[in-house]
Order: C-alpha cells, then structure tokens, then sequence
C-alpha cells in the first residue's frame, strides 16, 4: 500500500517541442510526457504508460494534434496530447534512444537502437508502423539504414525534404542519400587543433538549404556546404562559445542559427556570418537543449537543472516554467519553510529555492550569494552550505562558502522576513565566522517566547561552536534595530565540533563533538553533562519530543543508534544500525531513521520511548537516501492503519543521491494526481476570442450588479455564472447538438431575465432539487457544483440570469451524453 | 533571466568612530581660526540679533569680535582689574558684565564707558544676566551672595544670600521674567523667584557647580561642575533628576545648547567638547581642542563654534558653506520641471500603462567585467582615484577576478609605471587585516609574473623592498602581538577556575582571529 512514488524525476530526458499553434509545450521528463501550457506555464496533463525513460518526442508530421514518444523500454506511442490519451502503442522490442519523424516517410519513423551483439555501437533504423485495429501493435519491420551513429537524439539530423539523414560521431560526419543510396564520410583530423577537442557534439540541418551545421566540443559551430561530393566539400565556421556546444537550432526559414553552451547564453547567428551575432545571456544554468516551435514564433531552451526557458522570436526572455530545480549537490539540506511549508534546498548556484509540493512549482528563489555566477569549468565559486529558519519563519540564517578546502571564504547571512516587500531581507553579514568549515546551524525553537530568545548556534570544524544573539542598536538615528553578534564561544576539549540541536523546550543544547555528545545549559553556558558510547564519531543528534522531550537520540559513524535519558544521564537503548539520516518529526513524538546497508536504503520509524520501531520498510529504493525532512501537513489526513498513523500529521520527503524526491503515501499515483485543475487549466488557457470576451463582459457585469445591490455573495463563487452555461462550454465540440440548436438558448440564458417571478422561481427549484437527486448517482463533483450554485442563485434572487425548466433538461441531457462518452474510456 | 550582478565591495565598518549624520553634520566647520586673548577666556556670548557679533570676557577686557574679524571690532577696557561673564542683552544692545572688585557694568553696544554700574558686591562677581523683561540684571559673587538689580535706578531690587559658597554660574529663564537659577561651589542649584524673599527650588548636585542652563521651554535644567557630571533635572517635577552623564574626566566648565535646542553641548578641562542628543542623551560627536576649555559658545544657526581656552586662546570654527548643492539644483531646475511634466496625471481606468524599464547604473569596473575584459577591468579600478580613496573597490575587483581565474592574466603584461602602481598599493594596504587576504594572493602573482624582469627597473626594484619590508614590519608586530597574548592567557589561566574555561577562549577569541589572518605569510 504504501509506494515509494517518484514525486519528480529530476532529469530531463529527451527534448522539448511545441505543439502546432505554439500553445503547447511537449516535453519528455523521466517515464512521463508533460504538456506545459506556454501562455500560463502551467502543467496541464502528465502523460504516463512507458515504463521506463521516454527518449524522445516528435510530433506526427502527418496530425499536428498527434504526438510519437519513443522509451527505453522498446515501445513507440501515438498519443493523442490535447486530451492525454494514447491511441496506439507500437512494441519495437529493443531499446530505443532516440526518434525522429521526418514529414515525407510514410508510416515509417527512424529510431536509434543498439547494434545486436555489439556494446556501445547504434545504428539508425526505420521502423514500418503498421496500420492495425487494436491498441497495442507489433512493429518489427525494421530497416537499417546507418550504422555507427551517436546514441544521443542530437547526434542525428534529417535535411530538407528527407532527401539525405546526416550523423555524427566523434571526429566523422555522415550523409546519406536517400535517393540515389549514397553515404559520404567526412573526418575531422583530431590533431588539427591545438589542444582543443573538435569532437561533433551536435549536428542540425538548414529547413531550405543543403546546409548542414555541426556543434563541436571546442566551442565551434562549422556550417558544411557542397556535401555532395567527397572531395569538394567546403566549410566554415562560427565560434564564439568557449566550451562545448550543446546544442543547435535553425529558425524556421532558416535565417537564423541559435546555439547554446556550458555558458547559459543564447547565442543567434544571422544569415550565417560570424560577424553579426546577438546574445541572450545569464539564463541561470548550462542549456541542454534548444527547440524552435513550427512557427518560429517562440523557442524554448532546456537547463540542465530541471527549467525550460522560453525565448521570445526577437530573442527576449518570455517565461519560463521550473519545477524542483536540480543543483549539482544538496549542502543544505532539505529544510521546510515553517511560513509557506515549502521546502527549501539549494537551487540555481547560489541562489535558495523554495519548492512548493503541493503545486510542485518553485514558489521563489532567493539570491545569498549576491554575485554574478560564472559559468566555467573549474571555478571555484562560492555556494550554500547551511540554511536554518527560526520558527516561525522569520529569521533565515544562511552560511556559504567558496569550495577551496584549505582557506574557505565563509560568510553567515541573517535574513529577516519583511512582511510589506514579502520577502527576506539581509539583515546581518558575518565574515569567517569560524575559522574552518561550518558543520551544523540551528536557532533555538521557541514559539511561546518572543524575539529575544532568538538565539543561533554554529558548530565548526574549528573545534567550537558560537552563540550568536540579537543586539539592538542603541543609536536611535540608525537604520536597523537589531543585529547579531556572537555571545559566546564553547569548545570541548578541542575536538572538531559536529553537530547542534536544541532541546523542545529551548533549555538544552546537545553539541556533538566527534564521538562525545555534550549538553549546554542555555541560560549560563554551563557544560551540564556529556555522553559517549564509542566507538564512532557522531553523524546525527536530535532531542525527543512531547512525551519523550527527556530522551536524546544519537547515530554514530560504526552504525549504532543510541538514546539516552537525559533524567537519569544513562543510555537509554542502543540498536545496531547504520543511520544516515535521523529526522524527527516536528509534530509528533517519532522519528524517522533512514539506514543505509548494502545497496539499500531502509526506513524505521520509531518513538524514543521504546526500542522496538513502529514501522519499518525496508528496501524503500535503491539510491542512497541523503536527506529527509517531515512537512507538516495542512489539516490531518485521515490514516486507518495504525501502521501508519504516524503520516498523519505530516508526510515524510526524501532525497536521493540523484537528486530525486520521493515520499511515502497511502495513496496511490492516481488518487494523488487530482484532475480537479485540469478542466481549470483548459478554460484558462482559451485564447481570447470575440466570444470570449463577450461572456467575459457578461460575467463582470454581473458581478457588479452584486457589489451594486449590496448583497452578501461570497467572491469566489460569482465566476461559475450558471452551471448549464459552464457545463456547455466544458463539453467538447463533437458530442454537442448542432450550433444552431444550441444557439438561441445560449443566447437566452445570457439574457437578464426581469419577469421571472418568485412563485415560479420556487417550483423551478423544487424541480432542480429532485433532479439533482437522480444526479447523484452517477456525479457527485457535478452535484457539489450545483450546490453551491442554487445558493448562489438564491442569493442573487431575481437579478441571476436563469435558464427556463426546458432549458436546463436540455442541458443536463447533453451533460449525461458527455460523461458516459468519457467514461468508455 | 538574471540581470548582472554587480560586484560586492565589502563594506567594513570602520573601528572606532561610526559615521552618523550628526557627525557629518559636525564635521561640516573648517579649520579653525586662533586668535590670542590677553588671558584666560571666562565667557563667549553671542548677539542675538544680526550680524551676530560675540563678545569674549578675556583678563581684563571684553572684546566684540564680528563674524569673520579676526581682529576685534570693539574692545571695553574701562577695568581696573579682570573681567567677568560679559553678557547680551536680548535685543543685542546693552552689555553686562561683573568684575573682580565686586562690581557689575553696564555698556551699551555703540558707547564706550559704562551706562551703569551696580556697586553692593563685596567680592568679586563671575556672573551676571539679564533677565528675559530687559529691565533687570541678576548678578553672583564670590560673596555667596545672588543678587537682582534694576537698570533704570541701578538699585538693587533683592539681595539673596543662601548659598554657603561662591556663585559661579546662573542663568535666566527665557518663558518667565522673574525666574533665574544660580550655581554655586556649596554643591546646589538654586531657583529664584525675583516675587519671592527666599528661593524656590534647591537642587543638591553633589559637587561643585560651574556650569547650569536651562532649556528653552523652561523646564529642564542642565547642571555641570568639578565631579565631572552633566545632570539634567527635570524642573516641572520638583527637581528630579531625570538623567546623569559623565562622559568628561575633568571638570565640566561651559555648557552650551545648539540653535534648534536638539543638541547639548559641554566643554570640559579634559580638552573635550562633547555633543550629547537632547533625546537619548547619548554623546553624538566630540571634538578635540589643544588645551583645556573654559568657556564655548554657539552662533544662531550653528553657523560658528567659539571656544576659549584657559590659555587665552580663542579658537573659532565657521560652517563650511553649502554653495554645491543650491548650484546644482539651480541648473536642474528648468530639466527637473519638464521631467515632472505629468506625473500628477492618474490613469483612466482604459488607459493602458506602460512602464518605461529602469536603467541600471554600472560602475565602469563592472561593466568591463560583466563583458569579461579583466585586464581593462583591473585598470579602472587602478586609477588614483579609487585606488586611494576606496581600495576597497579596488581589491573586491581583484578578488572577483580571482574568483574568475583570470587575475593572473590581468597582472599580467603591465609595463614599469603599472607596476610600480600596482606595488605600491600592495605595499601600503597588505597589512590591512580586511585586505590581506586578497592582497596576498596579488603579491605572490606580481612576483612570480615579474620574476625575470627584476633588476631592470630601478623603481619596480624599490617597490619590491618596499612590500618586504612592509610585510617584514607586520610579521615583528604579530609576533609581539601573540607575546602579549600568552602572557595574558596566563594571566586568565590563574584567574579563571577550571570549569570557566570556555570563558576564557572566547576573550582571547578576538586577538587570535587576527593572527590567523596574518598567518599565512
């Protein structure tokens, strides 16, 4: 019951491509297919069925409405992407890495597969898609037509009309020609550079042209002509990127040539001269991919950390739709933001992000580090290691560092929560506040207390650890009232300090210094009592909670989990495992421990107060679990195991060592994806027409008549202006009655009714409510809807515009045809 | 998309002396003039009518200097011995002042000889004012007598004698015409009522009293003398003392408010004049003076500070005057009107809006490094004017190209005048603890680039031992530093008990965090 569901998956496979209007963005992440909305950056459907990556996406040239998706898992799918249906699956058998659906081939798409009998050789074959009835099809019929190609989709291209395929791999460039079955090799010469790396990394085709233009390791662009013969064959070339390009993209006339790099810079090459070049730069992250939409209108880029860019045609930043940002590692954490209860861990360099889950969207990102990123190989930048919030939220400590080993450059920020601008503000910057490594941070948590109780702790490699405290400023003309400065400074034997924790109560602070845990009174500073229990350096402590406030937890390097009792100084229970992550829940007495043995990762479950965990999974995946963090739930889900009842407060996030967040549900994947936004999204994303814009002017006269008339409407519910009206507009075109039929009844339910009299008003609603009645039955969200429309119209009164009895059967008959019609899928 | 991000120059708060507005604006007099009186300077009054002249009690004379003489435009010298506490009237026309044979005259500006004069003190009389009516003059001497004295029949109106010791200072109250205070050597501060026979208010402020005010509205007074304490006292409540200060270690001699009365200010014998907020009581600003101070007076509008000094020397600060700005504004205006054309105009709720994009302002370092020019980037940041005035700009740029890796590169190919412009600032800021770091870096690259070409130059050869020796310096310095340092821990050691150990460390915490940095040479 319990699945360990990959919320996201982090990696962007494939690329990402639009749909015929620019109105859609396809791209393929992990095992699924996400539409995005370009308009609201919305996700509007999550295609799911392969079983395993999604390589690559192309539109069928053939139904712009249709969409092909080849998966490591052997299998094309034709999916209808307006409605996120699939229409057919067609089994190849052998893994599939990459697709390409030239316009002029017949039933026919090319794929890369792995050469039989060979490792890391592909060739590129055509596979027949042929026509049959039923959904699952086999499609065996496969054709070789180049051998020894790239395994990536940018490896290959197809030239204009499909009159030759070009691919590169390493230092060789192929062309084939179709017509007259002609292959042309062309070799780079591996010494001709000094120094540099002239290896192809991507190759694209002029759309009017014989063009050909390849990216290259070095950061060169060459733009091969004359192809056709062997020998006379010419080239030029465009550099201006210093590392590799990644990839390369034409405009749809073929003026244009975008390319992208390690660098985050949009480069555009006009009519193939290096001389006239425009930049987009800064973009945030080293760009993977780069797609132009069919009509040229748009291109979108894809970052190698989890964001698509889109790029307006005069080369303008437009949008862009992020997710969980991937960075390169997770210093911070994952930490929750008691305000927003968003997580928060390290997003662009430098930068904090905060990811709502439940919208899986990043709510913002905050800039610590406050210097321009240099995109190089090598450099050693500065970035966040530590990231602590006070309870409430309104505080926000930060610690980076510049990553030399010897001579860090460390600075803490404190962040103070301006409620008017709604964000964090630098309130204090220390310089080297230790003289090593910063290990651990934390506030002291203390609701009940005010702001003076604030108190930070840091430990260091440099064997103390500081108390840093709020100093208000005594000078009355300056600008801020508070600041911190440290308030004392403990060590212990001068053992590298490890890590911190506060007790519930704010009273204690346990600092771990290597294999000895040592408890602080925080009121005098005084060494109150010290715990050992070698062997092992010490990776976790925590403080119990509620009930078992008076236990201290510990996990040590050699595997042993110990707890001890804080009244009676004496361990407690110790258990035999090798803890890599100990997380206690903020709301609750229990703690998750994640064990790492073998390849696996396992998950305990336990309350201080017994030995013997609550729950345990084991096997929970196969990556290595570094970090976990309980999110407070919104309101307490309803658990009826008992096994589980410790979901209920808040729900259990992990992270792996790729980068993949995961929790545990009692759901499954379906329940949890509610469709309830789609219908939302679809309505939101209608392109303003005249119609549009007439029912909109409709709507927001009416609302102004209830703010006129006075009367308590409640805000939200005025948008759904009658439910047939919504319901005709949410059914799709080809299950409605003709336009003619439906015309004037729309048009009279649009109307303001004056004569409708209160006697008949009461009979129609008796009538709706024994209708309603027989609707339960098959509907219920429809019902809630309704509901909370009649007392809408109750509400309204005289002044609602209303549909005659005839007029609503009319409707709801309409209605019924369009679920049944869904729910035969 | 993330626009550029400017170059952080870290802002280190200066050590000792923080920049308020207070001290810019007492910062803002030029240097000041000194002219030599013939003995100790007793009192400064200034006019209160313009031009603002100031008469200066010196021995026996009373000088009128004129807002920028420095020679005196009128002198009362009709004493047989020394002068005391010459004092205006409130419309700046007649001139009081009490002498060392116990008697008070009375000039008038434009004559020379005395109008009046008060005999019925039989000691000398060191202070004497006029009251807020113009009609009355009230006078302390040595006598312990305070006394009130009509100016038309220069009679003596009522002669209290409460004090048990000399009246040295008093002060008339400006809201009601019979109140005034006197201080005395007997510890108090006495209140008068000039309808009463006996005084009204004693307030004990401990030590002998050489300086009182009263505040403009009447109800603060501010008490001054030998224990080195200000003291305000609240009148209203009965003499409460409402707060002490003591920021001087001598005797307080002068007390003095500031034309808006937001400032106090006390000059002392410690060669201090101190600037005290009149709300929070917490010093602002103090200047320093070269000997000990007598007496201080402020002009209207805080356009002169005057000081004198027990050594007879007048020192005299005028306010710089703000001609820059009212020149710029001038050119602005007309631009300024035109810009402002519409900005009144609110937007129909049609209208459609359309913001213009704020243009960011770089410096020219960053927008050299923003297209990635390091070498010219280092360039900007080496011209005289940053380099001397904010090397703080200059080493976050070298900092960032180090950053960037391209320092070296930047260092690099520079012909002698560069170099030697780049040693010397090595030279001069490397034993800067905020700078060290960076510049360090820097001064290993300098060497290893320009290793061949040493002996070449005779300049660059001399910025090299320059930098040598300056590091030389540092390192004798740190090791004394770490010296002292043992021989305190030793001192702590046997003070400290064994369980206050973390105390100790955290001392010594500060000392050792400079010596880190300093290690790495």
């Amino acid at each position: 019951m319990v699945s360990p569901g990959a919320l996201r998956v982090v990696r962007c496979g494939g690329s990402a491509l639009r749909g015929a209007r620019a109105v859609y963005l396809l791209c393929a992440s992990g095992d699924f297919v996400k539409v995005y909305s370009v308009n609201t950056e919305e996700t509007l459907r999550l295609m799911g069925g392969h079983a395993d990556l999604v390589t690559g996406i192309q539109l069928n040239p053939h139904n712009h409405m249709q969409l092909y998706s080849s998966s490591l898992d052997g299998t094309i799918k034709l999916w209808d992407f307006m409605d996120g249906i699939p229409i057919k699956t067609f089994t190849v058998g052998s893994k599939l890495l990459a697709l390409y659906t030239p316009a002029t081939a017949e039933d026919s798409v090319f794929v890369v597969i792995p050469k039989k009998g060979e490792r890391d050789t592909f060739q590129l074959v055509s596979v027949k898609l042929t026509k049959g009835a039923g959904q699952d099809l086999e499609a065996k019929e496969l054709s070789v037509v180049l051998d020894g190609v790239g395994a990536s989709m940018k490896h290959i291209a197809f030239g204009r009309d499909v009159a030759y395929v070009v691919s590169v791999k390493d230092v060789n460039l192929q062309v084939y020609f179709f017509k007259r079955k002609l292959l042309n090799r062309f070799s780079l010469s591996t010494m001709k550079t000094k120094g540099g790396d002239n290896h192809f990394s991507c190759v694209v085709c002029h759309p009017t042209e014989d063009c050909i233009a390849t990216g290259h390791a070095d950061g060169k662009i060459r733009l091969w002509r004359n192809f056709h013969h062997r020998k006379e064959y010419t080239y030029s070339t465009l550099h201006w990127h210093h590392d590799i390009v990644m990839d390369l993209a034409f405009s749809m006339e073929g003026t244009r040539l975008l390319s992208g790099g390690v660098e985050s810079v949009v480069v555009q090459w006009h009519n193939e001269s290096s001389c006239q070049k425009d930049f987009l730069p800064r973009l945030g992250s080293p760009i993977e991919y780069i797609s132009m939409s069919s009509d040229g209108a748009l291109c979108c880029t894809l970052h190698t950390d989890n964001r698509i860019t889109i790029i307006n045609s005069n080369l303008r930043f437009s949008r862009s739709i992020q997710g969980l940002i991937k960075s390169r590692d997770v210093k911070t954490g994952l930490v929750v933001d008691p305000r927003t209860k968003a997580l928060v861990l390290n997003g662009e360099p430098g930068h904090l992000q905060f990811y709502s889950i439940q919208s899986d969207q990043q709510l913002f990102s905050l800039d610590i580090v406050q210097r321009q990123y240099i995109h190089q190989a090598g450099l050693k930048q500065s970035d966040l290691v530590k990231v602590a919030f006070s309870a409430q939220g309104t505080w926000l400590a930060t610690v980076e560092e510049s990553e030399e080993v010897t001579d860090p450059e460390l600075q803490l920020k404190l962040w103070f929560y301006h409620e008017e601008t709604q964000s964090f503000q630098l309130n204090t910057r220390i310089n080297t506040p230790h003289d090593n490594h910063i290990t651990d941070m934390c506030f002291r948590d203390m609701d009940e207390l005010g702001d003076d109780s604030l108190i930070l702790v840091t430990t260091g490699r440099d064997c103390v650890f500081k108390v840093w405290v709020m100093v208000e400023d005594t000078d009355p003309e300056a600008q801020q009232s508070v600041s911190w400065s440290c308030d004392f400074v403990g060590s212990y034997h001068n053992y590298q300090a490890t890590n911190c924790c506060f007790s519930e109560d704010g009273s204690l602070l346990a600092v771990s210094f290597e294999e000895i845990v040592t408890v602080w009174d925080s009121l005098t500073w005084d060494l109150k009592c010290t715990f050992c229990h070698p062997p092992g350096n010490i990776r976790n402590i925590c403080f119990g909670r509620l009930t078992c406030s008076k236990y201290l937890i510990g996990a040590t390097d050699y595997g042993f989990l110990c707890c001890w009792n804080l009244l009676t100084c004496a361990l407690e229970w110790s258990a035999h495992l090798n803890i890599v992550v100990l997380q206690p829940d903020p709301l609750s007495e229990h703690i998750a421990a994640v064990s790492w043995l073998s390849k696996e990762s396992s998950l305990f479950v336990f309350k201080p107060n017994e030995p013997r965990p609550i729950y345990i999974q084991r096997n929970l995946c196969k990556e290595k679990i570094l970090l976990a963090a309980f999110v407070p739930r919104d309101e307490p889900e309803v658990i009826s195991s008992e096994k589980y009842l410790w979901l209920r407060k808040s729900q259990l996030f992990f992270l792996t060592d790729t980068q993949e967040l995961m929790t545990l549900s009692t759901k499954s994947l379906e329940e949890r994806l509610t469709p309830s936004s789609k219908q939302l999204a679809v309505e939101e994303n209608l392109p303003v027409t005249p119609f549009s814009l007439l029912l909109g002017k409709h709507r927001r006269q009416q609302a102004q008549e209830d703010i006129d008339l006075g009367k308590p409407v409640v805000r939200n519910k005025q948008e759904q202006a009658s439910p047939a009206v919504k319901e005709l507009l949410h059914t799709p075109a080809h299950v409605l009655p003709s336009a003619s039929f439906l015309c004037t009844i729309f048009i009279n339910s649009l109307l303001i009714s004056k004569e409708n009299k209160s006697a008949e008003e009461v009979a129609d609603e008796a009538e709706m409510e024994s209708e309603k009645a027989e609707d339960d039955s098959d509907e219920e969200d429809v019902t809630e809807m309704e509901q909370e429309d009649t007392s809408h119209m109750e509400l309204l009164g005289e002044m609602t515009c209303k549909l005659s009895k005839s007029q609503e059967k009319e409707l709801r008959k309409i209605r019924k045809t369009d679920y049944s019609w869904i729910s035969a899928f | 998309m993330a626009a550029y991000k400017p170059v952080v120059v870290q802002a280190c708060p200066k050590l000792g002396e923080r920049i308020t507005q207070d001290t810019l604006y007492w910062r803002g007099y030029k240097t000041p003039v000194q002219i030599k009186e013939f003995g100790a300077v007793n009192k400064i009054d200034f006019s209160p009518v313009p031009p603002y002249n100031y008469a200066v009690t010196a021995s026996s004379r009373i000088h009128i200097y004129g807002r920028y003489s420095q020679e005196p435009i009128k002198t009362f010298s009709r004493f047989r011995d020394a002068a005391y506490c010459g004092t205006y009237r409130n419309d700046g026309r007649l001139l009081a002042s009490g002498s060392e044979d116990g008697g008070i005259r009375l000039f008038d500006i434009s004559g020379k000889a005395p109008l009046r004069q008060f005999e019925g003190h039989t000691k000398p009389v060191h202070v004497v004012g006029f009251l807020s009516d113009k009609y009355r003059i009230f006078s302390g001497g040595d006598d312990y007598s305070s006394n009130l004295w009509d100016i038309p029949s220069a009679t003596e109106i009522v002669s209290y004698s409460e004090h048990t010791d000399y009246v040295r200072c008093g002060c008339a109250s400006k809201v009601n015409a019979d109140v005034f205070i006197t201080g005395s050597y007997d510890h108090t501060v006495k209140l008068f009522d000039a309808r009463t026979k006996t005084s009204v208010m004693t307030i004990e402020h401990g030590h002998p009293v050489e300086s009182v005010l009263l505040f403009p509205s009447g109800g603060l007074l501010v008490s001054a003398g030998r224990g080195r304490y200000v003291k305000v006292w609240d009148v209203l409540k009965g003499g409460q003392l409402l707060v002490s200060l003591k920021n001087h270690h001598k005797t307080v001699t002068c007390l003095c408010l500031n034309s808006s009365g937001q400032r106090l200010l006390s000059g002392s014998l410690d060669r201090h004049v101190k600037i005290y907020s009149t709300t929070s009581y917490k010093v602002v600003h103090s200047f320093n003076y070269a000997t000990s101070i007598l007496s201080l007076a402020l002009s209207p509008e805080d356009e002169t500070i005057v000081v004198g000094m027990t050594n007879g020397v007048l020192n005299v600060k005028h306010r710089k005057p703000e001609e820059k700005n009212e020149k710029s504004q001038k050119k602005r205006q007309p631009t300024y009107r035109t810009y402002v054309k519409g900005r009144t105009y609110m937007p129909k709720q049609e209208d459609f809006c359309v913001s213009k994009p704020v243009k960011r302002v770089l410096r020219k370092y960053d927008k050299l490094l923003r297209s990635f020019q390091s070498s010219k980037a280092l360039d900007a940041v080496l011209e005289p004017p940053i380099m001397l005035h904010t090397p703080e700009v200059t080493v976050a740029v070298m900092q960032e190209l180090h950053r960037r890796g391209t320092l070296r590169s930047a260092l690099a190919g520079r012909d002698e005048k560069q170099v030697n412009l780049l040693l010397t600032f090595v030279a001069r800021r490397v034993i800067e603890p905020r700078f060290t770091s960076v510049l360090v870096t820097v001064a290993d690259m300098i060497t290893d680039i320009y290793q061949p070409v040493v002996g070449q130059s005779a300049i660059v050869d001399k910025q090299f031992l320059k930098l040598q020796e300056a590091i030389g310096k540092e390192i004798d310095y740190q090791e004394e530093l770490l010296e002292v340092l043992g021989m305190m821990d030793t001192l702590f050691a046997t003070f400290t008990k064994k369980r206050d150990t973390c105390l100790e460390e955290s001392k010594s915490n500060g000392l050792t965090e400079i010596i880190e940095t300093n290690r790495n040479y």
